[in-house]
């Protein structure tokens, strides 16, 4: 595995230095810097969390400036704190932490202090970081007094702190002290912070933030009763990380002005990493960002991924080269057959012919895409409300099983229409009216919106018939149908043609290939590394770095290394160093004319990098064997 | 005489001072009546006894007393906690500010070593010397058993030390006996702050706080009727003081609606007991923050709004991560030995007379988690996974971020590289909520219920165990 995509980044690596010099290429380079841009700007303008941060600086304003006259003793004792449930997608917590800090700067307090348990190991370095922190933070004003925390660091700074505590002014704003990640401190060190802290809260109003990642009982285990009966926890949740994602898919995936569009199995493996391995949203944003940089390095014609309007310019000033890559698109050789045979011959000698064609094409692939989000939308909302949910619970769901085949040739979505041709009139009347909304928004396809506002007209129209129960016993006796149930199978029908005439596979598109990245195996090779199997492909098969052919036997020309680690492969869980050393010098010995004092030297240095590897470590049970760390033979 | 003046100067403080411990305060009187040469140590004039050792449970109102006794006769004192003084230094520096100034404390040198703390004092000292005793008061002294090892049995003769009239007052929570040190030292006079007593004390003490627009009487009743609920679980005044004032508005509640009178205690205590049960529950275990619970006696709607801290156990992971946890808790709480009847489709035969060797037979419930290396984690997961799953580096940084949530815990710090041991540190609620949504595979169920049966041969486990095994069959 490893190997190849060494091979494959050598190749690369020359191919992208010497596009660099062609001005076209030079222009997708700029498209993928603002497609980049366009992605981060969108993540972090993300207002996802905003409804969280809001409520907790309203938490902190009410603790840190309206408590004061609450003159009550024990109260002031407890600390006000905020239980902040993150989830356990933790590479995104960075970036609501820093918008968290942000807001608070702005609108509460300026002073913030965030702290990481990897900086605060033990009570030695912990407290003076923090202290130094706060005095840092101090700098800035001296409306603040600490009184118990600085006598501690007079050590520091001494003349400060007289000036500090002089300064008195009775109205004090609050101290916000964040943990970053509170299950990974050491439940000691803050034990004895909030003890301190608990001391000084009546002349420091300290609030406490704690960053959590499981569940909130994490608290109760961390801390003994003596120490969380000074707090007063209050509870925050954020967005769970599933619907952040959908958010996030929304914005730039399921997006017709985002010109850049995912296949389906890369789709399946970006969303598989995400919900099999870390949760974190961040992470399928690079992975996004990563198949961009792949395709705009890898595809030439990426040139033609961009607005409507500068892919047809560049289509008009296509150069024969790319013109030549055009006509060997399997998608625009399939669509030349479908064409007259004169066409086909215009398509294939005439230049000029091809480059009106490919714009023509153009338009109609971002056409193809305007109509087809609004349309998947409507059919998700149809169909997420049903039992079991057959076409998927979320939309990224039904988006890949769309674009990866012929939807309506699917069994799910067969048992989908059944479930929606039994529909009752208020849930049909209820989703076409959703529709009716989606479509309204987005302003395209109004004759489909007509249509389908007319329906809910009719349907509203029954009003009354259908109520009677007779009629429909006796329409059920004689297997006639109602005149809601005739509606209904119209609306059914009508539904099923939207589907077939928008939802069509993106792969049938002619000239997709420009839009679409679809190399899956790239990206799992790149994203979700598997470092010991390409250990030990680059062990057993190290010819296929060097560019020999592989004999498939152990061979002496192969690095000591590898010859060592095939030898090893043979034994049990116990290695007698002196058998394996006859083993290698039998090899060695097998080349001609080579000098045989070094074997012994040459083994043990191949060994200890064998140990240094993780295969092999030394074992007290025999003093002259080695264990294997790493079962299966060859 | 001296004596006499001093005890008045305890009255003194019982008359001004309108807070909880003037209980305390006549403790400590009566104390003081029965052993006299203990005055010697609020005796001004003379040199006083080196140290004293004050104990007693939390809340027993130990600093509250020696501080307050301080601050009214107004004696020369430093008083430091312990928990602040990471190093020794700090203690120095807290204790020459305090007596001589913040500028005898900036001549301490960066890393002060007690020979320097005891070389400024006596040069301080030597400067003013003592008109009264001065007295070190240092709270939380069980934390000093973790400092320097001389420092303690120093700082117990301090007195000889510096040559002053210096006074070491030290205040814990545990007996002296956990102190001593290997080598001996100066014994300090032993000062016992006893609990407070249900019937008595702790009613006369909370009933200080009675509520200006109702009779003492009726805020007696009330302490009497908290004390009845929470007196078994909780016996700290400071917990019990905020309990009663967060429910003390509950309670007269009825007074307010004119539905009872004053002296219907039987109706008011029928109308607190199930709301003082609840928060018991919730408030006492900080479950329900003060506020939360205020705000939800003012809404009056009753405990199905309340969202507490343990309600939201369940925790959302990847789903390798959970296969992960899985595996990590069948290599837990399995022998090893079993592993080849469990995983292995095609395992040899097992005599059943003595499958299990006879240790083996009590539940690893009651034993807790043993640990398991790497290797066998991953072999169980291999094998509990319905899927092929490629070792990919992702999988292996779960493990990590699994020990950084604390679900798994890692064990041993050698071998750290090569073969790093773990255990899992989840009950089997959490397991069993896991696999439940994860499960699809039924042979997963299986191995559960089977890993189960084994386990569950005691029967104080048994019951729990087979409604476990019965809910995986019902799936």
């Amino acid at each position: 595995m490893g190997n190849c995509s060494n091979e494959h980044r050598g190749t690369s690596f020359s191919a992208s230095a010497a596009s660099l010099s062609n001005p076209l290429i030079c222009s997708s380079i700029n498209t993928f810097f603002f497609l980049d841009k366009y992605i981060f700007s969108q993540v972090i303008q993300d207002q996802l969390n905003k409804k969280v941060l809001d409520s907790l600086a309203e938490f902190i304003k009410k603790h840190g400036l309206g408590c004061s006259s609450d003159n009550w003793r024990q109260r002031a004792r407890e600390i006000p704190t905020a239980a902040l449930m993150l989830g356990v997608n933790v590479p995104d917590h960075a970036m609501t932490f820093r918008s968290l800090c942000n807001l608070l700067q702005d609108s509460v307090t300026p002073f913030v202090v965030s702290v990481h348990a990897k900086e605060c190991a033990g009570t030695f370095e912990r407290d003076p970081v923090l202290v130094i922190n706060l005095t840092l933070v101090c700098q800035a004003t001296l409306t603040i007094r600490i009184i118990g925390l600085l006598q501690k660091c007079t050590q520091v700074f001494p003349q400060r702190t007289e000036s500090l505590t002089n300064s008195d002014l009775p109205q004090s704003l609050p101290v916000v002290v964040i943990f970053k990640d509170f299950e990974a401190f050491n439940s000691q060190v803050l034990q004895d912070f909030i003890l301190i802290c608990s001391r000084y809260t009546q002349e420091l109003p300290f609030i406490f933030i704690f960053g959590i990642a499981t569940s909130p009982s994490a608290i109760q285990h961390r801390l003994p009763h003596s120490v969380s009966s000074l707090l007063c926890i209050e509870v925050f949740h954020s967005l769970s990380c599933t619907q952040h994602l959908a958010s996030v898919f929304d914005k730039l995936i399921l997006n017709s002005q985002f010109p850049f569009k995912l296949s389906s199995r890369v789709i399946q493996v970006l969303v598989g990493i995400f919900l099999y391995h870390d949760f974190s949203v961040q992470n399928f944003v690079k992975g996004l960002q990563f198949s961009m940089l792949e395709h705009f390095k890898s595809q030439p014609l990426s040139m033609l991924c961009c607005q409507k309007q500068e892919a047809l310019l560049s289509a008009k000033t296509l150069s024969k080269k790319n013109v030549e890559r055009i006509r060997h698109l399997p998608s625009f050789m399939r669509y030349v057959e479908t064409q007259e045979p004169q066409e086909q011959v215009q398509l294939l000698t005439n230049d000029e012919h091809v480059k009106e064609v490919c714009q023509q094409l153009l338009k109609n692939l971002h056409k193809y895409h305007k109509n087809y989000y609004p349309i998947l939308q409507c059919l998700h909302s149809l169909t997420s409300s049903l039992p079991k949910f057959p076409l998927g619970k979320h939309i990224r769901e039904l988006h890949v099983s769309c674009i990866e085949k012929n939807l309506w040739e699917t069994e799910e979505y067969d048992s989908a229409l059944q479930l929606l041709r039994i529909l009752a009139k208020d849930e049909l009347v209820a989703a076409l009216r959703k529709c009716a909304e989606i479509l309204k928004s987005t302003k395209i396809l109004q004759n489909v919106l007509q249509q389908l506002e007319d329906f809910i007209g009719r349907l509203e129209a029954l009003e009354g018939k259908s109520e009677t129960t007779l009629l429909e016993k006796e329409s059920r006796r004689t297997k006639r149908m109602n005149p809601y149930e005739v509606l209904r199978s119209q609306v059914i029908e009508f539904i099923d043609s939207l589907v077939r005439e928008y939802l069509t596979p993106a792969e049938l598109q002619p000239l997709n290939e420009v839009c679409y990245y679809s190399s899956s195996g790239v990206l799992r090779q790149r994203l979700n590394v598997t470092p010991r199997t390409s250990i030990q492909a680059a062990l057993s098969h190290p010819f296929y770095y060097f560019l020999k052919t592989d004999a498939g036997t152990i061979s002496s020309a192969a690095p000591d290394l590898c010859i060592v680690y095939k030898l090893h492969l043979e034994c049990g869980r116990l290695i007698n160093l002196y058998d394996w050393l006859e083993a290698f010098v039998t090899v060695m010995s097998a080349a001609e004319d080579q000098d045989t004092n070094s074997e012994d030297a040459r083994f043990i240095q191949a060994v200890s990098e064998m140990e240094f590897l993780g295969f092999i470590k030394s074992t007290k049970q025999k003093t002259d064997h080695v264990a294997r760390l790493t079962w299966g033979g060859c | 005489m001296k004596i006499h003046i001093c005890l008045t100067g305890i009255k003194t403080i019982i008359l001004d001072c309108n807070n909880i411990s003037q209980y305390s305060v006549f403790l400590i009187n009566s104390a003081l009546m029965n052993r006299r040469d203990i005055m010697s140590a609020v005796n001004p004039d003379q040199y006083s006894y080196p140290s004293v050792f004050i104990y007693g449970h939390r809340a027993t109102g130990k600093s509250h007393v020696v501080l307050s006794i301080m601050k009214d006769l107004e004696l020369p004192h430093a008083s430091v906690d312990c928990v602040e003084c990471v190093s020794s230094g700090l203690l120095f520096h807290q204790v020459l500010s305090a007596f001589f100034g913040p500028d005898a404390a900036a001549l301490l040198p960066r890393c002060p070593s007690l020979s320097d703390f005891v070389r400024l004092y006596k040069q301080m000292s030597s400067n003013s010397p003592a008109t009264q005793t001065r007295y070190i008061i240092l709270d939380r002294a069980e934390r000093m058993r973790d400092m320097d090892f001389s420092l303690l049995p120093a700082l117990l003769r301090l007195q000889e030390l510096v040559n002053d009239n210096v006074t070491v007052i030290l205040l814990s929570e545990i007996v002296w006996e956990k102190f001593r040190p290997n080598t001996g030292c100066f014994e300090p006079l032993l000062f016992h702050f006893p609990d407070y007593s249900k019937g008595k004390s702790l009613v006369q003490i909370l009933s200080w706080d009675h509520h200006p627009s109702y009779t003492p009487e009726l805020y007696a009743s009330y302490i009497n009727i908290l004390l009845g609920v929470f007196f078994s679980v909780c016996r700290d005044l400071r917990e019990l003081r905020h309990l009663a004032v967060l429910n003390f508005s509950k309670f007269c509640e009825p007074l307010e609606k004119g539905e009872a009178k004053e002296s219907d205690i039987h109706k008011l205590w029928k109308n607190i007991e199930p709301h003082l049960q609840r928060a018991m529950q919730t408030v006492y275990l900080r479950e329900v923050s003060s506020v939360q619970w205020e705000q939800q006696q003012m809404d009056e709607k009753e405990a199905t709004t309340l969202r507490v801290l343990s309600a939201h156990a369940h925790i959302e992971l990847p789903y390798y991560s959970k296969f992960l946890l899985i595996a990590a808790y069948l290599a837990s709480f399995n022998p090893a030995r079993t592993d080849r009847r469990f995983f292995l489709k095609s395992h040899g035969k097992i005599r059943k007379t003595n499958f299990l060797k006879k240790h083996e037979k009590t539940s690893n419930h009651l034993l807790g988690p043993k640990p398991f290396p790497l290797d066998r984690l991953m072999a169980i997961f291999y094998s509990v996974v319905d899927s092929r799953v490629a070792p990919t580096a992702s999988v292996f940084s779960q493990i990590s971020s699994l020990v950084t949530l604390q679900l798994l815990s890692q064990v041993g710090h050698d071998d750290q590289l090569d073969s790093p041991k773990y255990k899992c540190s989840v009950s089997l609620d959490f397991i069993l909520a896991i696999s439940r949504c994860v499960c699809v595979c039924v042979r997963l169920l299986d191995l559960l219920a089977l890993s189960l049966v084994i386990q569950s041969q005691v029967v104080r486990q048994e019951r729990s165990l087979f409604t476990a095994v019965s809910n995986l069959h019902l799936l």
